[in-house]
């Protein structure tokens, strides 16, 4: 594959190209922490960070976005109809996005993009995305990619992958639109064994990586067993509740569907939700299936390391970002969780009577 | 790309209030575009998502029969936001119908079988569209005896009482209905719970019949048992399941039992599923 030498002086210039053909999102200082977000005209990303606070996913999947507008003047001819809202799905680039969340799209896109049923939103927005990578030198100690079916110079979800050289970026080629966006930009100079210098920095990289999971046994585990095992009292007990795992989360991809009305009209909307929250199975009898957190917990992990399994045969819905590790207020880790589940067996929990 | 979150706008044309204490209503709906009716062709058991503008949408069963046309019918017990609301809507009013959605009751495997419908309460509703559907002409022959087990609080309580009672003059379907108690001197039919009435009634299995079940959890947990006793297997025990929804179609991540979706892989399921997933219902 062809890797392209970007001398790091030429990078504000080829940016500014870039934006007249796309929407350019990066990743920017935001307080203090970085976050990805859509670049004012002439803003640079910021590479100075390790990963953003919150995934990149709002690019595709908004915290909030309309689907619809409505109008309840019953003067208007369309009145209580629901009409498409408007949509910008011009070309967009994401420039220094994480190779984990680049990832995570490939994930959810199953959620969104299925043979019955397709979202139009995610999928207008995700297919209208070029996704540029920014490579991890140094991945943090939360990180475990690499045992989640990721790594930090992971290429499966990105159009072209950026490692970090120096004075000098390395562009690697991986798709046909990665390939526009980079003529677009004037970047063409090849570099000279580009693939080795990349394979080498790998290298470096993956072996800095020291956390891990192991998942190979999730499958094989019978649902009803692991979901009645005894430690999810003592997985849940400090848990807030917060919701802040799921909203960091690359993976995460649970939504809710609000109608918000100003006077006599208003937009349907699909905002962000948690499975963390009462509220998002209460049925309106009063009655809850997941009426305490034990069970909200244990679902968030069984979804992620037990349903998605099997439903996808495709390994566990987690990138290893280690964001829900880093930012839960009470150090709740999915690695010991997954620890817990992969190798759980109901005997040993069983009393035995002789 | 056809939107799946769109929904198609109806008009109310009838609303009929069922039951005595007025918190339950059918909506006859006509669509405003008759070539979505030819879209929302659906099957008994099924659902659609009724969006009522500006307040939201509620996964209600289709009451209505497949063997019915130029219309669809939802029975609404008045709940909360949204429920609530169009209970205070007109005929005339504009809203609109996002599906059908869900799976259906297994009508192709009960070809050839005897059907048992075992419904409690308000969750009648695609009970009505099930038994209409089975005893159209074109359909009464698919099937061997059909019983059915209806209970309600009280007289007032029952659904659709014009029909009930047409259904039992009829003698192509056996009718048990019931109330939990009643004064009413002229009361013709049985008075118990569904459990003891199913136990009375319902004809043993010898592997040819099917029971539908939809009510309160309550009545479905006494009632299972019963039917265990008269031989039921748990795959000819079918249930429809509610949880609360959205999107309606696996989106949205709310109305999961283990890796199943109520809204897209349900709200029908057998009872041998049921005891393989997490009973978060
Ligand atoms: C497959 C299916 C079929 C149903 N059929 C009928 C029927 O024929 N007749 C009937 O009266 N009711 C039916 N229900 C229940 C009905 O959906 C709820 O009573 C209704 O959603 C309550 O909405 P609300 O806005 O009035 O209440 P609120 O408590 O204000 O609820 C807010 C929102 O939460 C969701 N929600 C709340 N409770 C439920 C629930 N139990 N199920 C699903 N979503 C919920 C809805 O999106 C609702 O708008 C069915 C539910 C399901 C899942
Ligand atoms: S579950 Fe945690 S580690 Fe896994 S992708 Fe989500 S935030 Fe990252
Ligand atoms: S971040 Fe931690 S405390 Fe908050 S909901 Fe998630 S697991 Fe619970
Ligand atoms: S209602 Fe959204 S997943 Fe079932």
């Amino acid at each position: 594959m062809k890797v392209i030498k970007i001398d790091k002086k030429d990078w504000a210039d080829g940016l500014a190209k870039l934006s007249g053909g796309y929407r350019l999102f990066g990743p920017v200082k935001d307080k203090e922490f970085h976050n990805f977000k859509e670049l004012d005209n002439g803003e640079l990303p910021d590479f100075d960070f390790s990963n953003t606070k919150l995934s990149a996913k709002s690019m595709v999947f908004p915290q909030a976005e309309a689907m619809f507008k409505y109008s309840l003047d019953e003067n208007e001819a369309d009145h209580h109809i629901m009409k498409e809202a408007e949509k910008d799905y011009s070309p967009r680039a994401a420039i220094g996005i994480r190779p984990c969340d680049a990832a995570a799209f490939l994930l959810v896109k199953k959620n969104f993009d299925t043979p019955e049923y397709k979202d139009p939103y995610w999928i207008n927005a995700y297919e209208a995305s070029v996704f540029v990578g920014l490579a991890c030198n140094n991945p943090c100690s939360t990180c475990f990619c690499t045992s989640a079916g990721c790594g930090p110079f992971h290429e499966d979800g990105l159009d072209v992958l950026l490692a970090d050289a120096g004075d000098y970026f390395l562009a690697k080629v991986i798709t046909d639109k990665g390939e526009k966006l980079l003529q677009a930009a004037g970047w063409n100079t090849e570099a000279d064994a580009g693939e080795d210098q990349i394979e080498t920095l790998k290298k470096e990289a993956e072996a800095k990586i020291t956390a891990s999971v192991n998942t190979d046994g999730l499958k094989d585990k019978i649902t009803t067993e692991l979901y009645d095992a005894p430690f999810w009292e003592d997985v849940a007990f400090a848990c807030l509740n917060c919701g802040t795992c799921t909203y960091v989360c690359p993976t995460c991809w649970c939504f809710d569907i609000q109608d918000e009305t100003h006077g006599t009209s208003g937009i349907r909307m699909k905002t962000w939700d948690s499975c963390m929250y009462p509220l998002f199975t209460l049925h309106g009898s009063g009655h809850n299936p997941r009426g305490t957190k034990v069970h909200r917990v244990r679902q968030r992990f069984m979804h992620k390391l037990k349903y998605y399994v099997d439903k996808y045969g495709d390994g566990i819905q987690c990138v290893g970002c280690g964001r829900c590790i880093r930012l839960c207020p009470v150090n709740i880790d999915i690695r010991k969780v997954c620890e817990l589940m992969n190798s759980y067996e109901p005997a040993d929990a069983a009393c035995q009577v002789a | 790309m056809q939107n799946p979150y769109l929904p198609y706008p109806v008009r109310i044309d009838e609303i009929i209030t069922e039951t005595e204490d007025k918190n339950l209503k059918t909506f006859k709906f006509v669509f405003l575009n008759p070539e979505d009716e030819k879209k929302f062709a659906y099957k008994s058991g099924q659902f659609g998502e009724l969006s009522v503008t500006g307040k939201g949408e509620i996964p209600i069963g289709i009451a209505s029969s497949p063997t019915e046309k130029g219309f669809v019918k939802f029975t609404v017990n008045k709940v909360g936001l949204v429920s609530s609301f169009l209970h205070t809507m007109k005929v005339g009013d504009i809203m609109g119908i996002r599906g059908p959605l869900g799976n259906w009751y297994p009508w192709e495997t009960m070809e050839g079988k005897n059907v048992v419908i075992i419904g409690g309460g308000f969750a009648f509703t695609t009970l009505r569209s099930s038994i209409i559907y089975m005893l159209d002409p074109a359909n009464r022959s698919k099937f061997k005896d059909i019983h059915v087990i209806y209970g309600a609080r009280s007289p007032g309580m029952l659904l659709y009482r014009d029909e009930l009672a047409e259904w039992e003059k009829r003698d192509d379907i056996n009718m048990h209905i019931t109330v939990d108690g009643t004064d009413d001197p002229d009361w013709k039919y049985n008075v118990g719970f569904v459990p003891t009435i199913t136990e009375q009634k319902a004809p043993s299995s010898d592997g040819e019949t099917y029971a539908i079940i939809c009510g309160p959890p309550i009545m479905i947990k006494f009632t299972q048992p019963v039917l265990d006793n008269l031989g039921y297997s748990h795959d000819q025990i079918i249930m429809s399941l509610e949880n609360r929804m959205k999107c309606g179609i696996g989106m949205c991540g709310r109305c999961n039992i283990g890796k199943e979706f109520v809204c897209k892989d349900g709200p029908v399921f057998t009872l041998a599923e049921l005891n393989n997933t997490p009973k978060e219902y």
